[in-house]
């Protein structure tokens, strides 16, 4: 909990910091998706950490080492906030300056994430990837837990009338949000990214409270895995096709006569692959960890 | 100035420090991976600290405005917390899955069960090389 | 298409990954992933002949944005080398793979495995690849989950907890590379490498700069797992699924190596790092304390996949050592060191997998008369142990002795000594091996024990077949690592 309320803390410091694109991300994941499975795993171990009698004086050992030279690092810094200073002078005035011609986005951040550096951003969605695969593998679901659970709805939430209904008229509306944030990314913050997590999280909502089998029978397993890879190959499929029309790996300008059209059209379509891999992944960990769960009842139960 | 030039990063390396120690210094496998987290996310602080400038705006282009923050690090920050998310749900699910395994999450127990098993293995390979030796001899002679 | 050669090893496995999500039957994904890997290997020996052919050095632009303000690749001897590499090892381990995954893992695992496989061929490529500083963290990551991935897939449960450590250091080592990283681009303003090999000069006496190579050095040791920074190490290779181990242990250690050259001469400069910091001396040091230290343990080892584990510990040592020199015959010592410790590894760890495969063990008291029930896979076992100790004939005696003629031209005589003294220790450890293996009658009923079958026998003699082809004829790898370690010092201004 306490966890949860330091990401919505450190979002806000961005916020502070003009980081908008990244308060928005830290907001969902830190404070939403992070903070659920960190309770998902809680609640299937033990909750108090035992208490040991040593000094762990190695370990500030290290601790003050490294943090001294961090420190000592500091000092020929240029001062927090100077314009002047060499990270402003370089590469970013270009980003800045021609952002505007070469791709037509008003948002900064968006074209230098999904076209100056949009390698880094593939990198960053076959992390997600990787990440979902290993939890996949790592939790797999057994039948007949499935068959226990069918269309059971957790005994708790069986009386909440309202929080069910209120639940029922908000997940239109956080989807809803989910495109807009997706589609939006061009002119305000947000992006393929952050309406991944935020169409997730309209689905955990949803499965906490009408149960895990009833929301794996509108997003169905086999669906979700396969969505997970599909957003992959359409954000490598922009770069395939670049490639085959004779451009570089990634250059958008290939997709349209126009460069700056078609910049827009790689920027959507790349956005709309990290936002179906975000979204899938972020679906299935949760189910993955709720399952575990279920299976941990059932045991106990027995 | 001179002095509370820096005080931003000061504050983030006490942040980055405390993420650090609570992994090296817990035995709690979930403890150490939310230090992580704090660990991670001082970097980001870092970053972000990196690209701003005194007096600017978020980095969306409009007429109004003249000078905006850098860009460049809320990008790879951007990145960074993706990673840092997919590390963690992968994490949590190895301690989930070492939790069914051992029945514990505290580095020492899982330590002591470890080397018990190791204990075992060894007492099979030594007591059968001494057998295997004796069959050698009586071989010979 | 020539042109788009420079990316072609790295993309082909990073779409054949999700496609095999797509695929979803497992034979069909082992053996995609088999066509998908060999693509990706003739890919690379193309580029080296097109590296060759561009004199040396190939840049290819993403996004057709230049490259300060985008991502650029940036291939030259070196790095076309490793890729060569680290593909076809990616490859030849994929074939044994096929009946080794179905003996050590459940089958509703396996198409994960292999996606999980392809994901870390992908991210070490990029790593190889890439000549941007914060690209190497995102497929440093990319390897660096699909591997905790592929070493949580081992049956044991102590993979698991193998796993976790793996995970909690390696992010570690990878929260201080960006650290780095951050550093660097605070006094720059830049994140492609060649450009802050040029720009780092002007501030080179800040001590930001100065922070800013520790940090990323050290976080580069513990991928690299150098000594004391191995820990997690010989856990994650003896519990790993066997062909995870060979793939791993002959990829996943040279690339981290990879990482530490580019680092000290084409973003730093080796004249900074030598000066400003006592590195040769801590170096040599650890690289020395390594070698003996992880020896030992290794001889006192009863399972196999971790002896050989801490002899690639002390392998390390070795190549490091080389970089220590700071010499271009002691880089290309290091450089033949790393190919040649592929293929030593990959062929005994395969040779163990052929053992796990048949016998389902590798503690070392299972293997007593293995010598006469699987008499190829055991020889197999000997040739790569001999290669390890660096007995003349295999490709292990090579980069011994280029070590060795470096070190002298150093004329550092003592360490000449230890090397040759810690070759004994290596003769130890593999001699028990040798021991059970031909010496000790078993005791369990071993009748049914029969050769491992030709998938796994054919790769692992192409390997020990590799291994004493480089041995005898040294024209290629010896040719390519003099031209890229004279690449990297005709870097220098």
């Amino acid at each position: 909990m306490i966890f949860g309320i330091y990401s919505l803390l450190s979002a806000s410091l961005f916020l502070d910091l003009d980081a908008v694109d990244v308060a928005f991300t830290e907001a969902s994941v830190g404070a939403g998706i992070s903070t659920l499975l960190f309770i998902a795993t809680l609640k299937l171990v033990r909750r108090h950490e035992k208490v040991y009698r040593y000094r762990p004086i190695f370990a500030l050992g290290v601790v003050v080492v490294t943090g001294s030279l961090l420190i000592y690092g500091t000092f020929d810094m240029p001062y927090f906030g100077d314009p002047e200073a060499p990270a402003h002078q370089h590469v970013a005035p270009r980003y800045l300056n021609d952002s505007m011609d070469e791709i037509g986005v008003p948002n900064v951040v968006t074209s230098v994430l999904a076209s100056y550096r949009g390698f880094d951003t593939l990198g960053e969605v076959i992390v997600v990837f990787t990440a979902g695969i290993g939890v996949m593998s790592l939790l797999l679901v057994s039948r007949q837990t499935k068959q226990l659970e069918k269309g059971r709805v957790p005994a708790e939430m069986k009386g909440q009338v309202i929080l069910r209904v209120v639940a029922k008229m908000m997940m239109p509306l956080i989807l809803m949000f989910a495109l807009y944030v997706q589609f939006h990314g061009d002119y305000g913050p947000g992006g393929g990214f952050q309406a991944g997590v935020i169409f997730a999280a309209g689905v955990i909502l949803y499965t906490m409270l009408f149960g895990l089998s009833n929301a794996e029978q509108v997003f169905k397993r086999v669906v979700i895995e396969k969505l997970t890879a599909l957003g992959v190959l359409i954000y490598a499929g922009v770069g395939i096709v670049t490639m085959v029309l004779g451009y570089n790996f990634l250059d958008y300008n290939a997709l349209a006569h126009d460069p700056v059209h078609g910049q827009h059209y790689g920027i959507l379509l790349v956005e709309l692959g990290v936002g179906i891999t975000v979204a899938a992944v972020m679906m299935n960990m949760f189910f993955k960890f709720t399952w575990r769960i279920v299976k941990h009842k059932y045991s106990v139960e027995k | 100035m001179n002095i509370i030039g820096h005080y931003n990063y000061w504050i983030v390396v006490i942040l980055m420090m405390i993420g650090f120690y609570i992994v090296i210094a817990h035995g709690n496998l979930i403890k150490k991976l939310m230090g992580l987290s704090i660990f991670q996310t001082a970097v980001f602080f870092f970053y972000i600290s990196i690209g701003k400038i005194t007096g600017a705006t978020a980095p969306i282009l409009d007429p109004d405005f003249e000078l905006y923050s850098n860009p460049l690090p809320h990008v790879l920050i951007l990145t960074a917390i993706v990673v840092g998310i997919a590390t963690t749900a992968l994490g949590l699910a190895l301690v989930i899955r070492i939790q069914e395994a051992y029945g514990s999450i505290e580095e020492s127990e899982i330590q002591d069960q470890d080397t018990q098993d190791q204990m075992e293995c060894q007492l099979e390979a030594y007591g059968y090389q001494k057998h295997s030796m004796m069959s050698v001899k009586t071989l010979d002679e | 298409m020539s042109t788009q050669l420079a990316i072609l090893p790295v993309v082909v496995p990073l779409l054949g990954a999700p496609l095999c999500i797509l695929l979803r039957i497992p034979r069909l994904v082992g053996l995609f992933a088999i066509v998908v890997a060999t693509l990706s290997f003739i890919a690379s020996c193309l580029l080296l002949l097109a590296v060759q052919n561009a004199g040396g050095l190939l840049i290819y632009e993403m996004g057709g944005w230049p490259a300060p303000w985008g991502i650029e690749y940036r291939i030259d001897y070196l790095n076309a080398y490793l890729i060569l590499l680290v593909s076809a090892m990616g490859a030849i381990i994929l074939v044994p793979a096929q009946t080794s995954i179905r003996r050590e893992l459940q089958e509703n695992r396996h198409t994960y495995f292999y996606t999980a496989y392809l994901l870390c061929l992908t991210g070490l490529l990029g790593i190889l690849s890439t000549g941007d500083a914060f690209n190497v963290f995102v497929f440093l990551e990319i390897s660096s989950l699909s591997s905790y991935t592929l070493i949580a897939l081992g049956s044991d449960r102590r993979a698991l907890t193998a796993a976790y450590q793996y995970l909690i250091m390696g992010t570690i080592g990878a929260t201080f590379i960006i650290i780095g990283v951050g550093l660097m681009y605070m006094m720059t303003g830049t994140l492609n490498m060649f450009d802050l090999f040029q720009r780092l000069p002007e501030v080179h006496n800040s001590r930001t700069v100065l922070s800013a190579v520790g940090f990323f050095i050290v976080g580069v040791c513990l991928k690299l797992a150098l000594f004391p920074l191995h820990l997690w190490l010989p856990n994650a290779y003896a519990y790993a699924p066997s062909v995870a181990t060979a793939f791993l242990a002959a990829t996943s250690t040279k690339v981290a190596v990879y990482v530490l050259i580019r680092c000290m001469f084409s973003i730093f400069g080796i004249e900074f790092v030598d000066t400003v910091l006592p590195l040769q001396q801590i170096f040599i040091v650890l690289a020395l304390a390594g070698i003996f230290a992880a020896s030992i343990s290794a001889i006192y080892q009863l399972n196999i996949k971790r002896l050989f584990a801490y002899s690639s510990v002390a392998q390390i040592g070795y190549m490091i050592l080389g970089l220590a020199i700071g010499t271009e015959l002691g880089i290309t010592a290091t450089m033949l060191h790393l190919f040649n410790h592929a293929l030593m590894k990959a062929a005994l760890f395969l040779a163990i997998g052929s053992v796990v495969y048949r016998i389902g063990s590798a503690q070392l008291n299972h293997y007593a008369g293995l010598g006469k029930k699987m008499p190829l896979t055991m020889a197999a076992l000997v040739v790569g142990g001999l290669s390890l100790i660096g007995v003349p004939l295999t490709v292990g005696f090579v980069s011994k002795w280029y070590l060795v003629v470096a070190l002298i031209d150093k004329g550092w005589w003592l360490v000449v000594v230890l090397v040759l003294i810690s070759s004994l220790l290596a003769v130890i450890y593999v001699w028990r091996i040798i021991e059970w293996v031909y010496f000790v009658p078993p005791r369990i009923i071993v009748d049914e024990v029969r050769e491992a079958p030709l998938s796994q026998l054919i790769p692992v003699w192409l390997l020990v077949g590799a291994n004493i082809y480089f041995g005898l004829d040294t024209t290629l790898t010896v040719g390519v690592s003099e031209a890229a370690a004279a690449a990297l010092f005709g870097m220098l201004p």
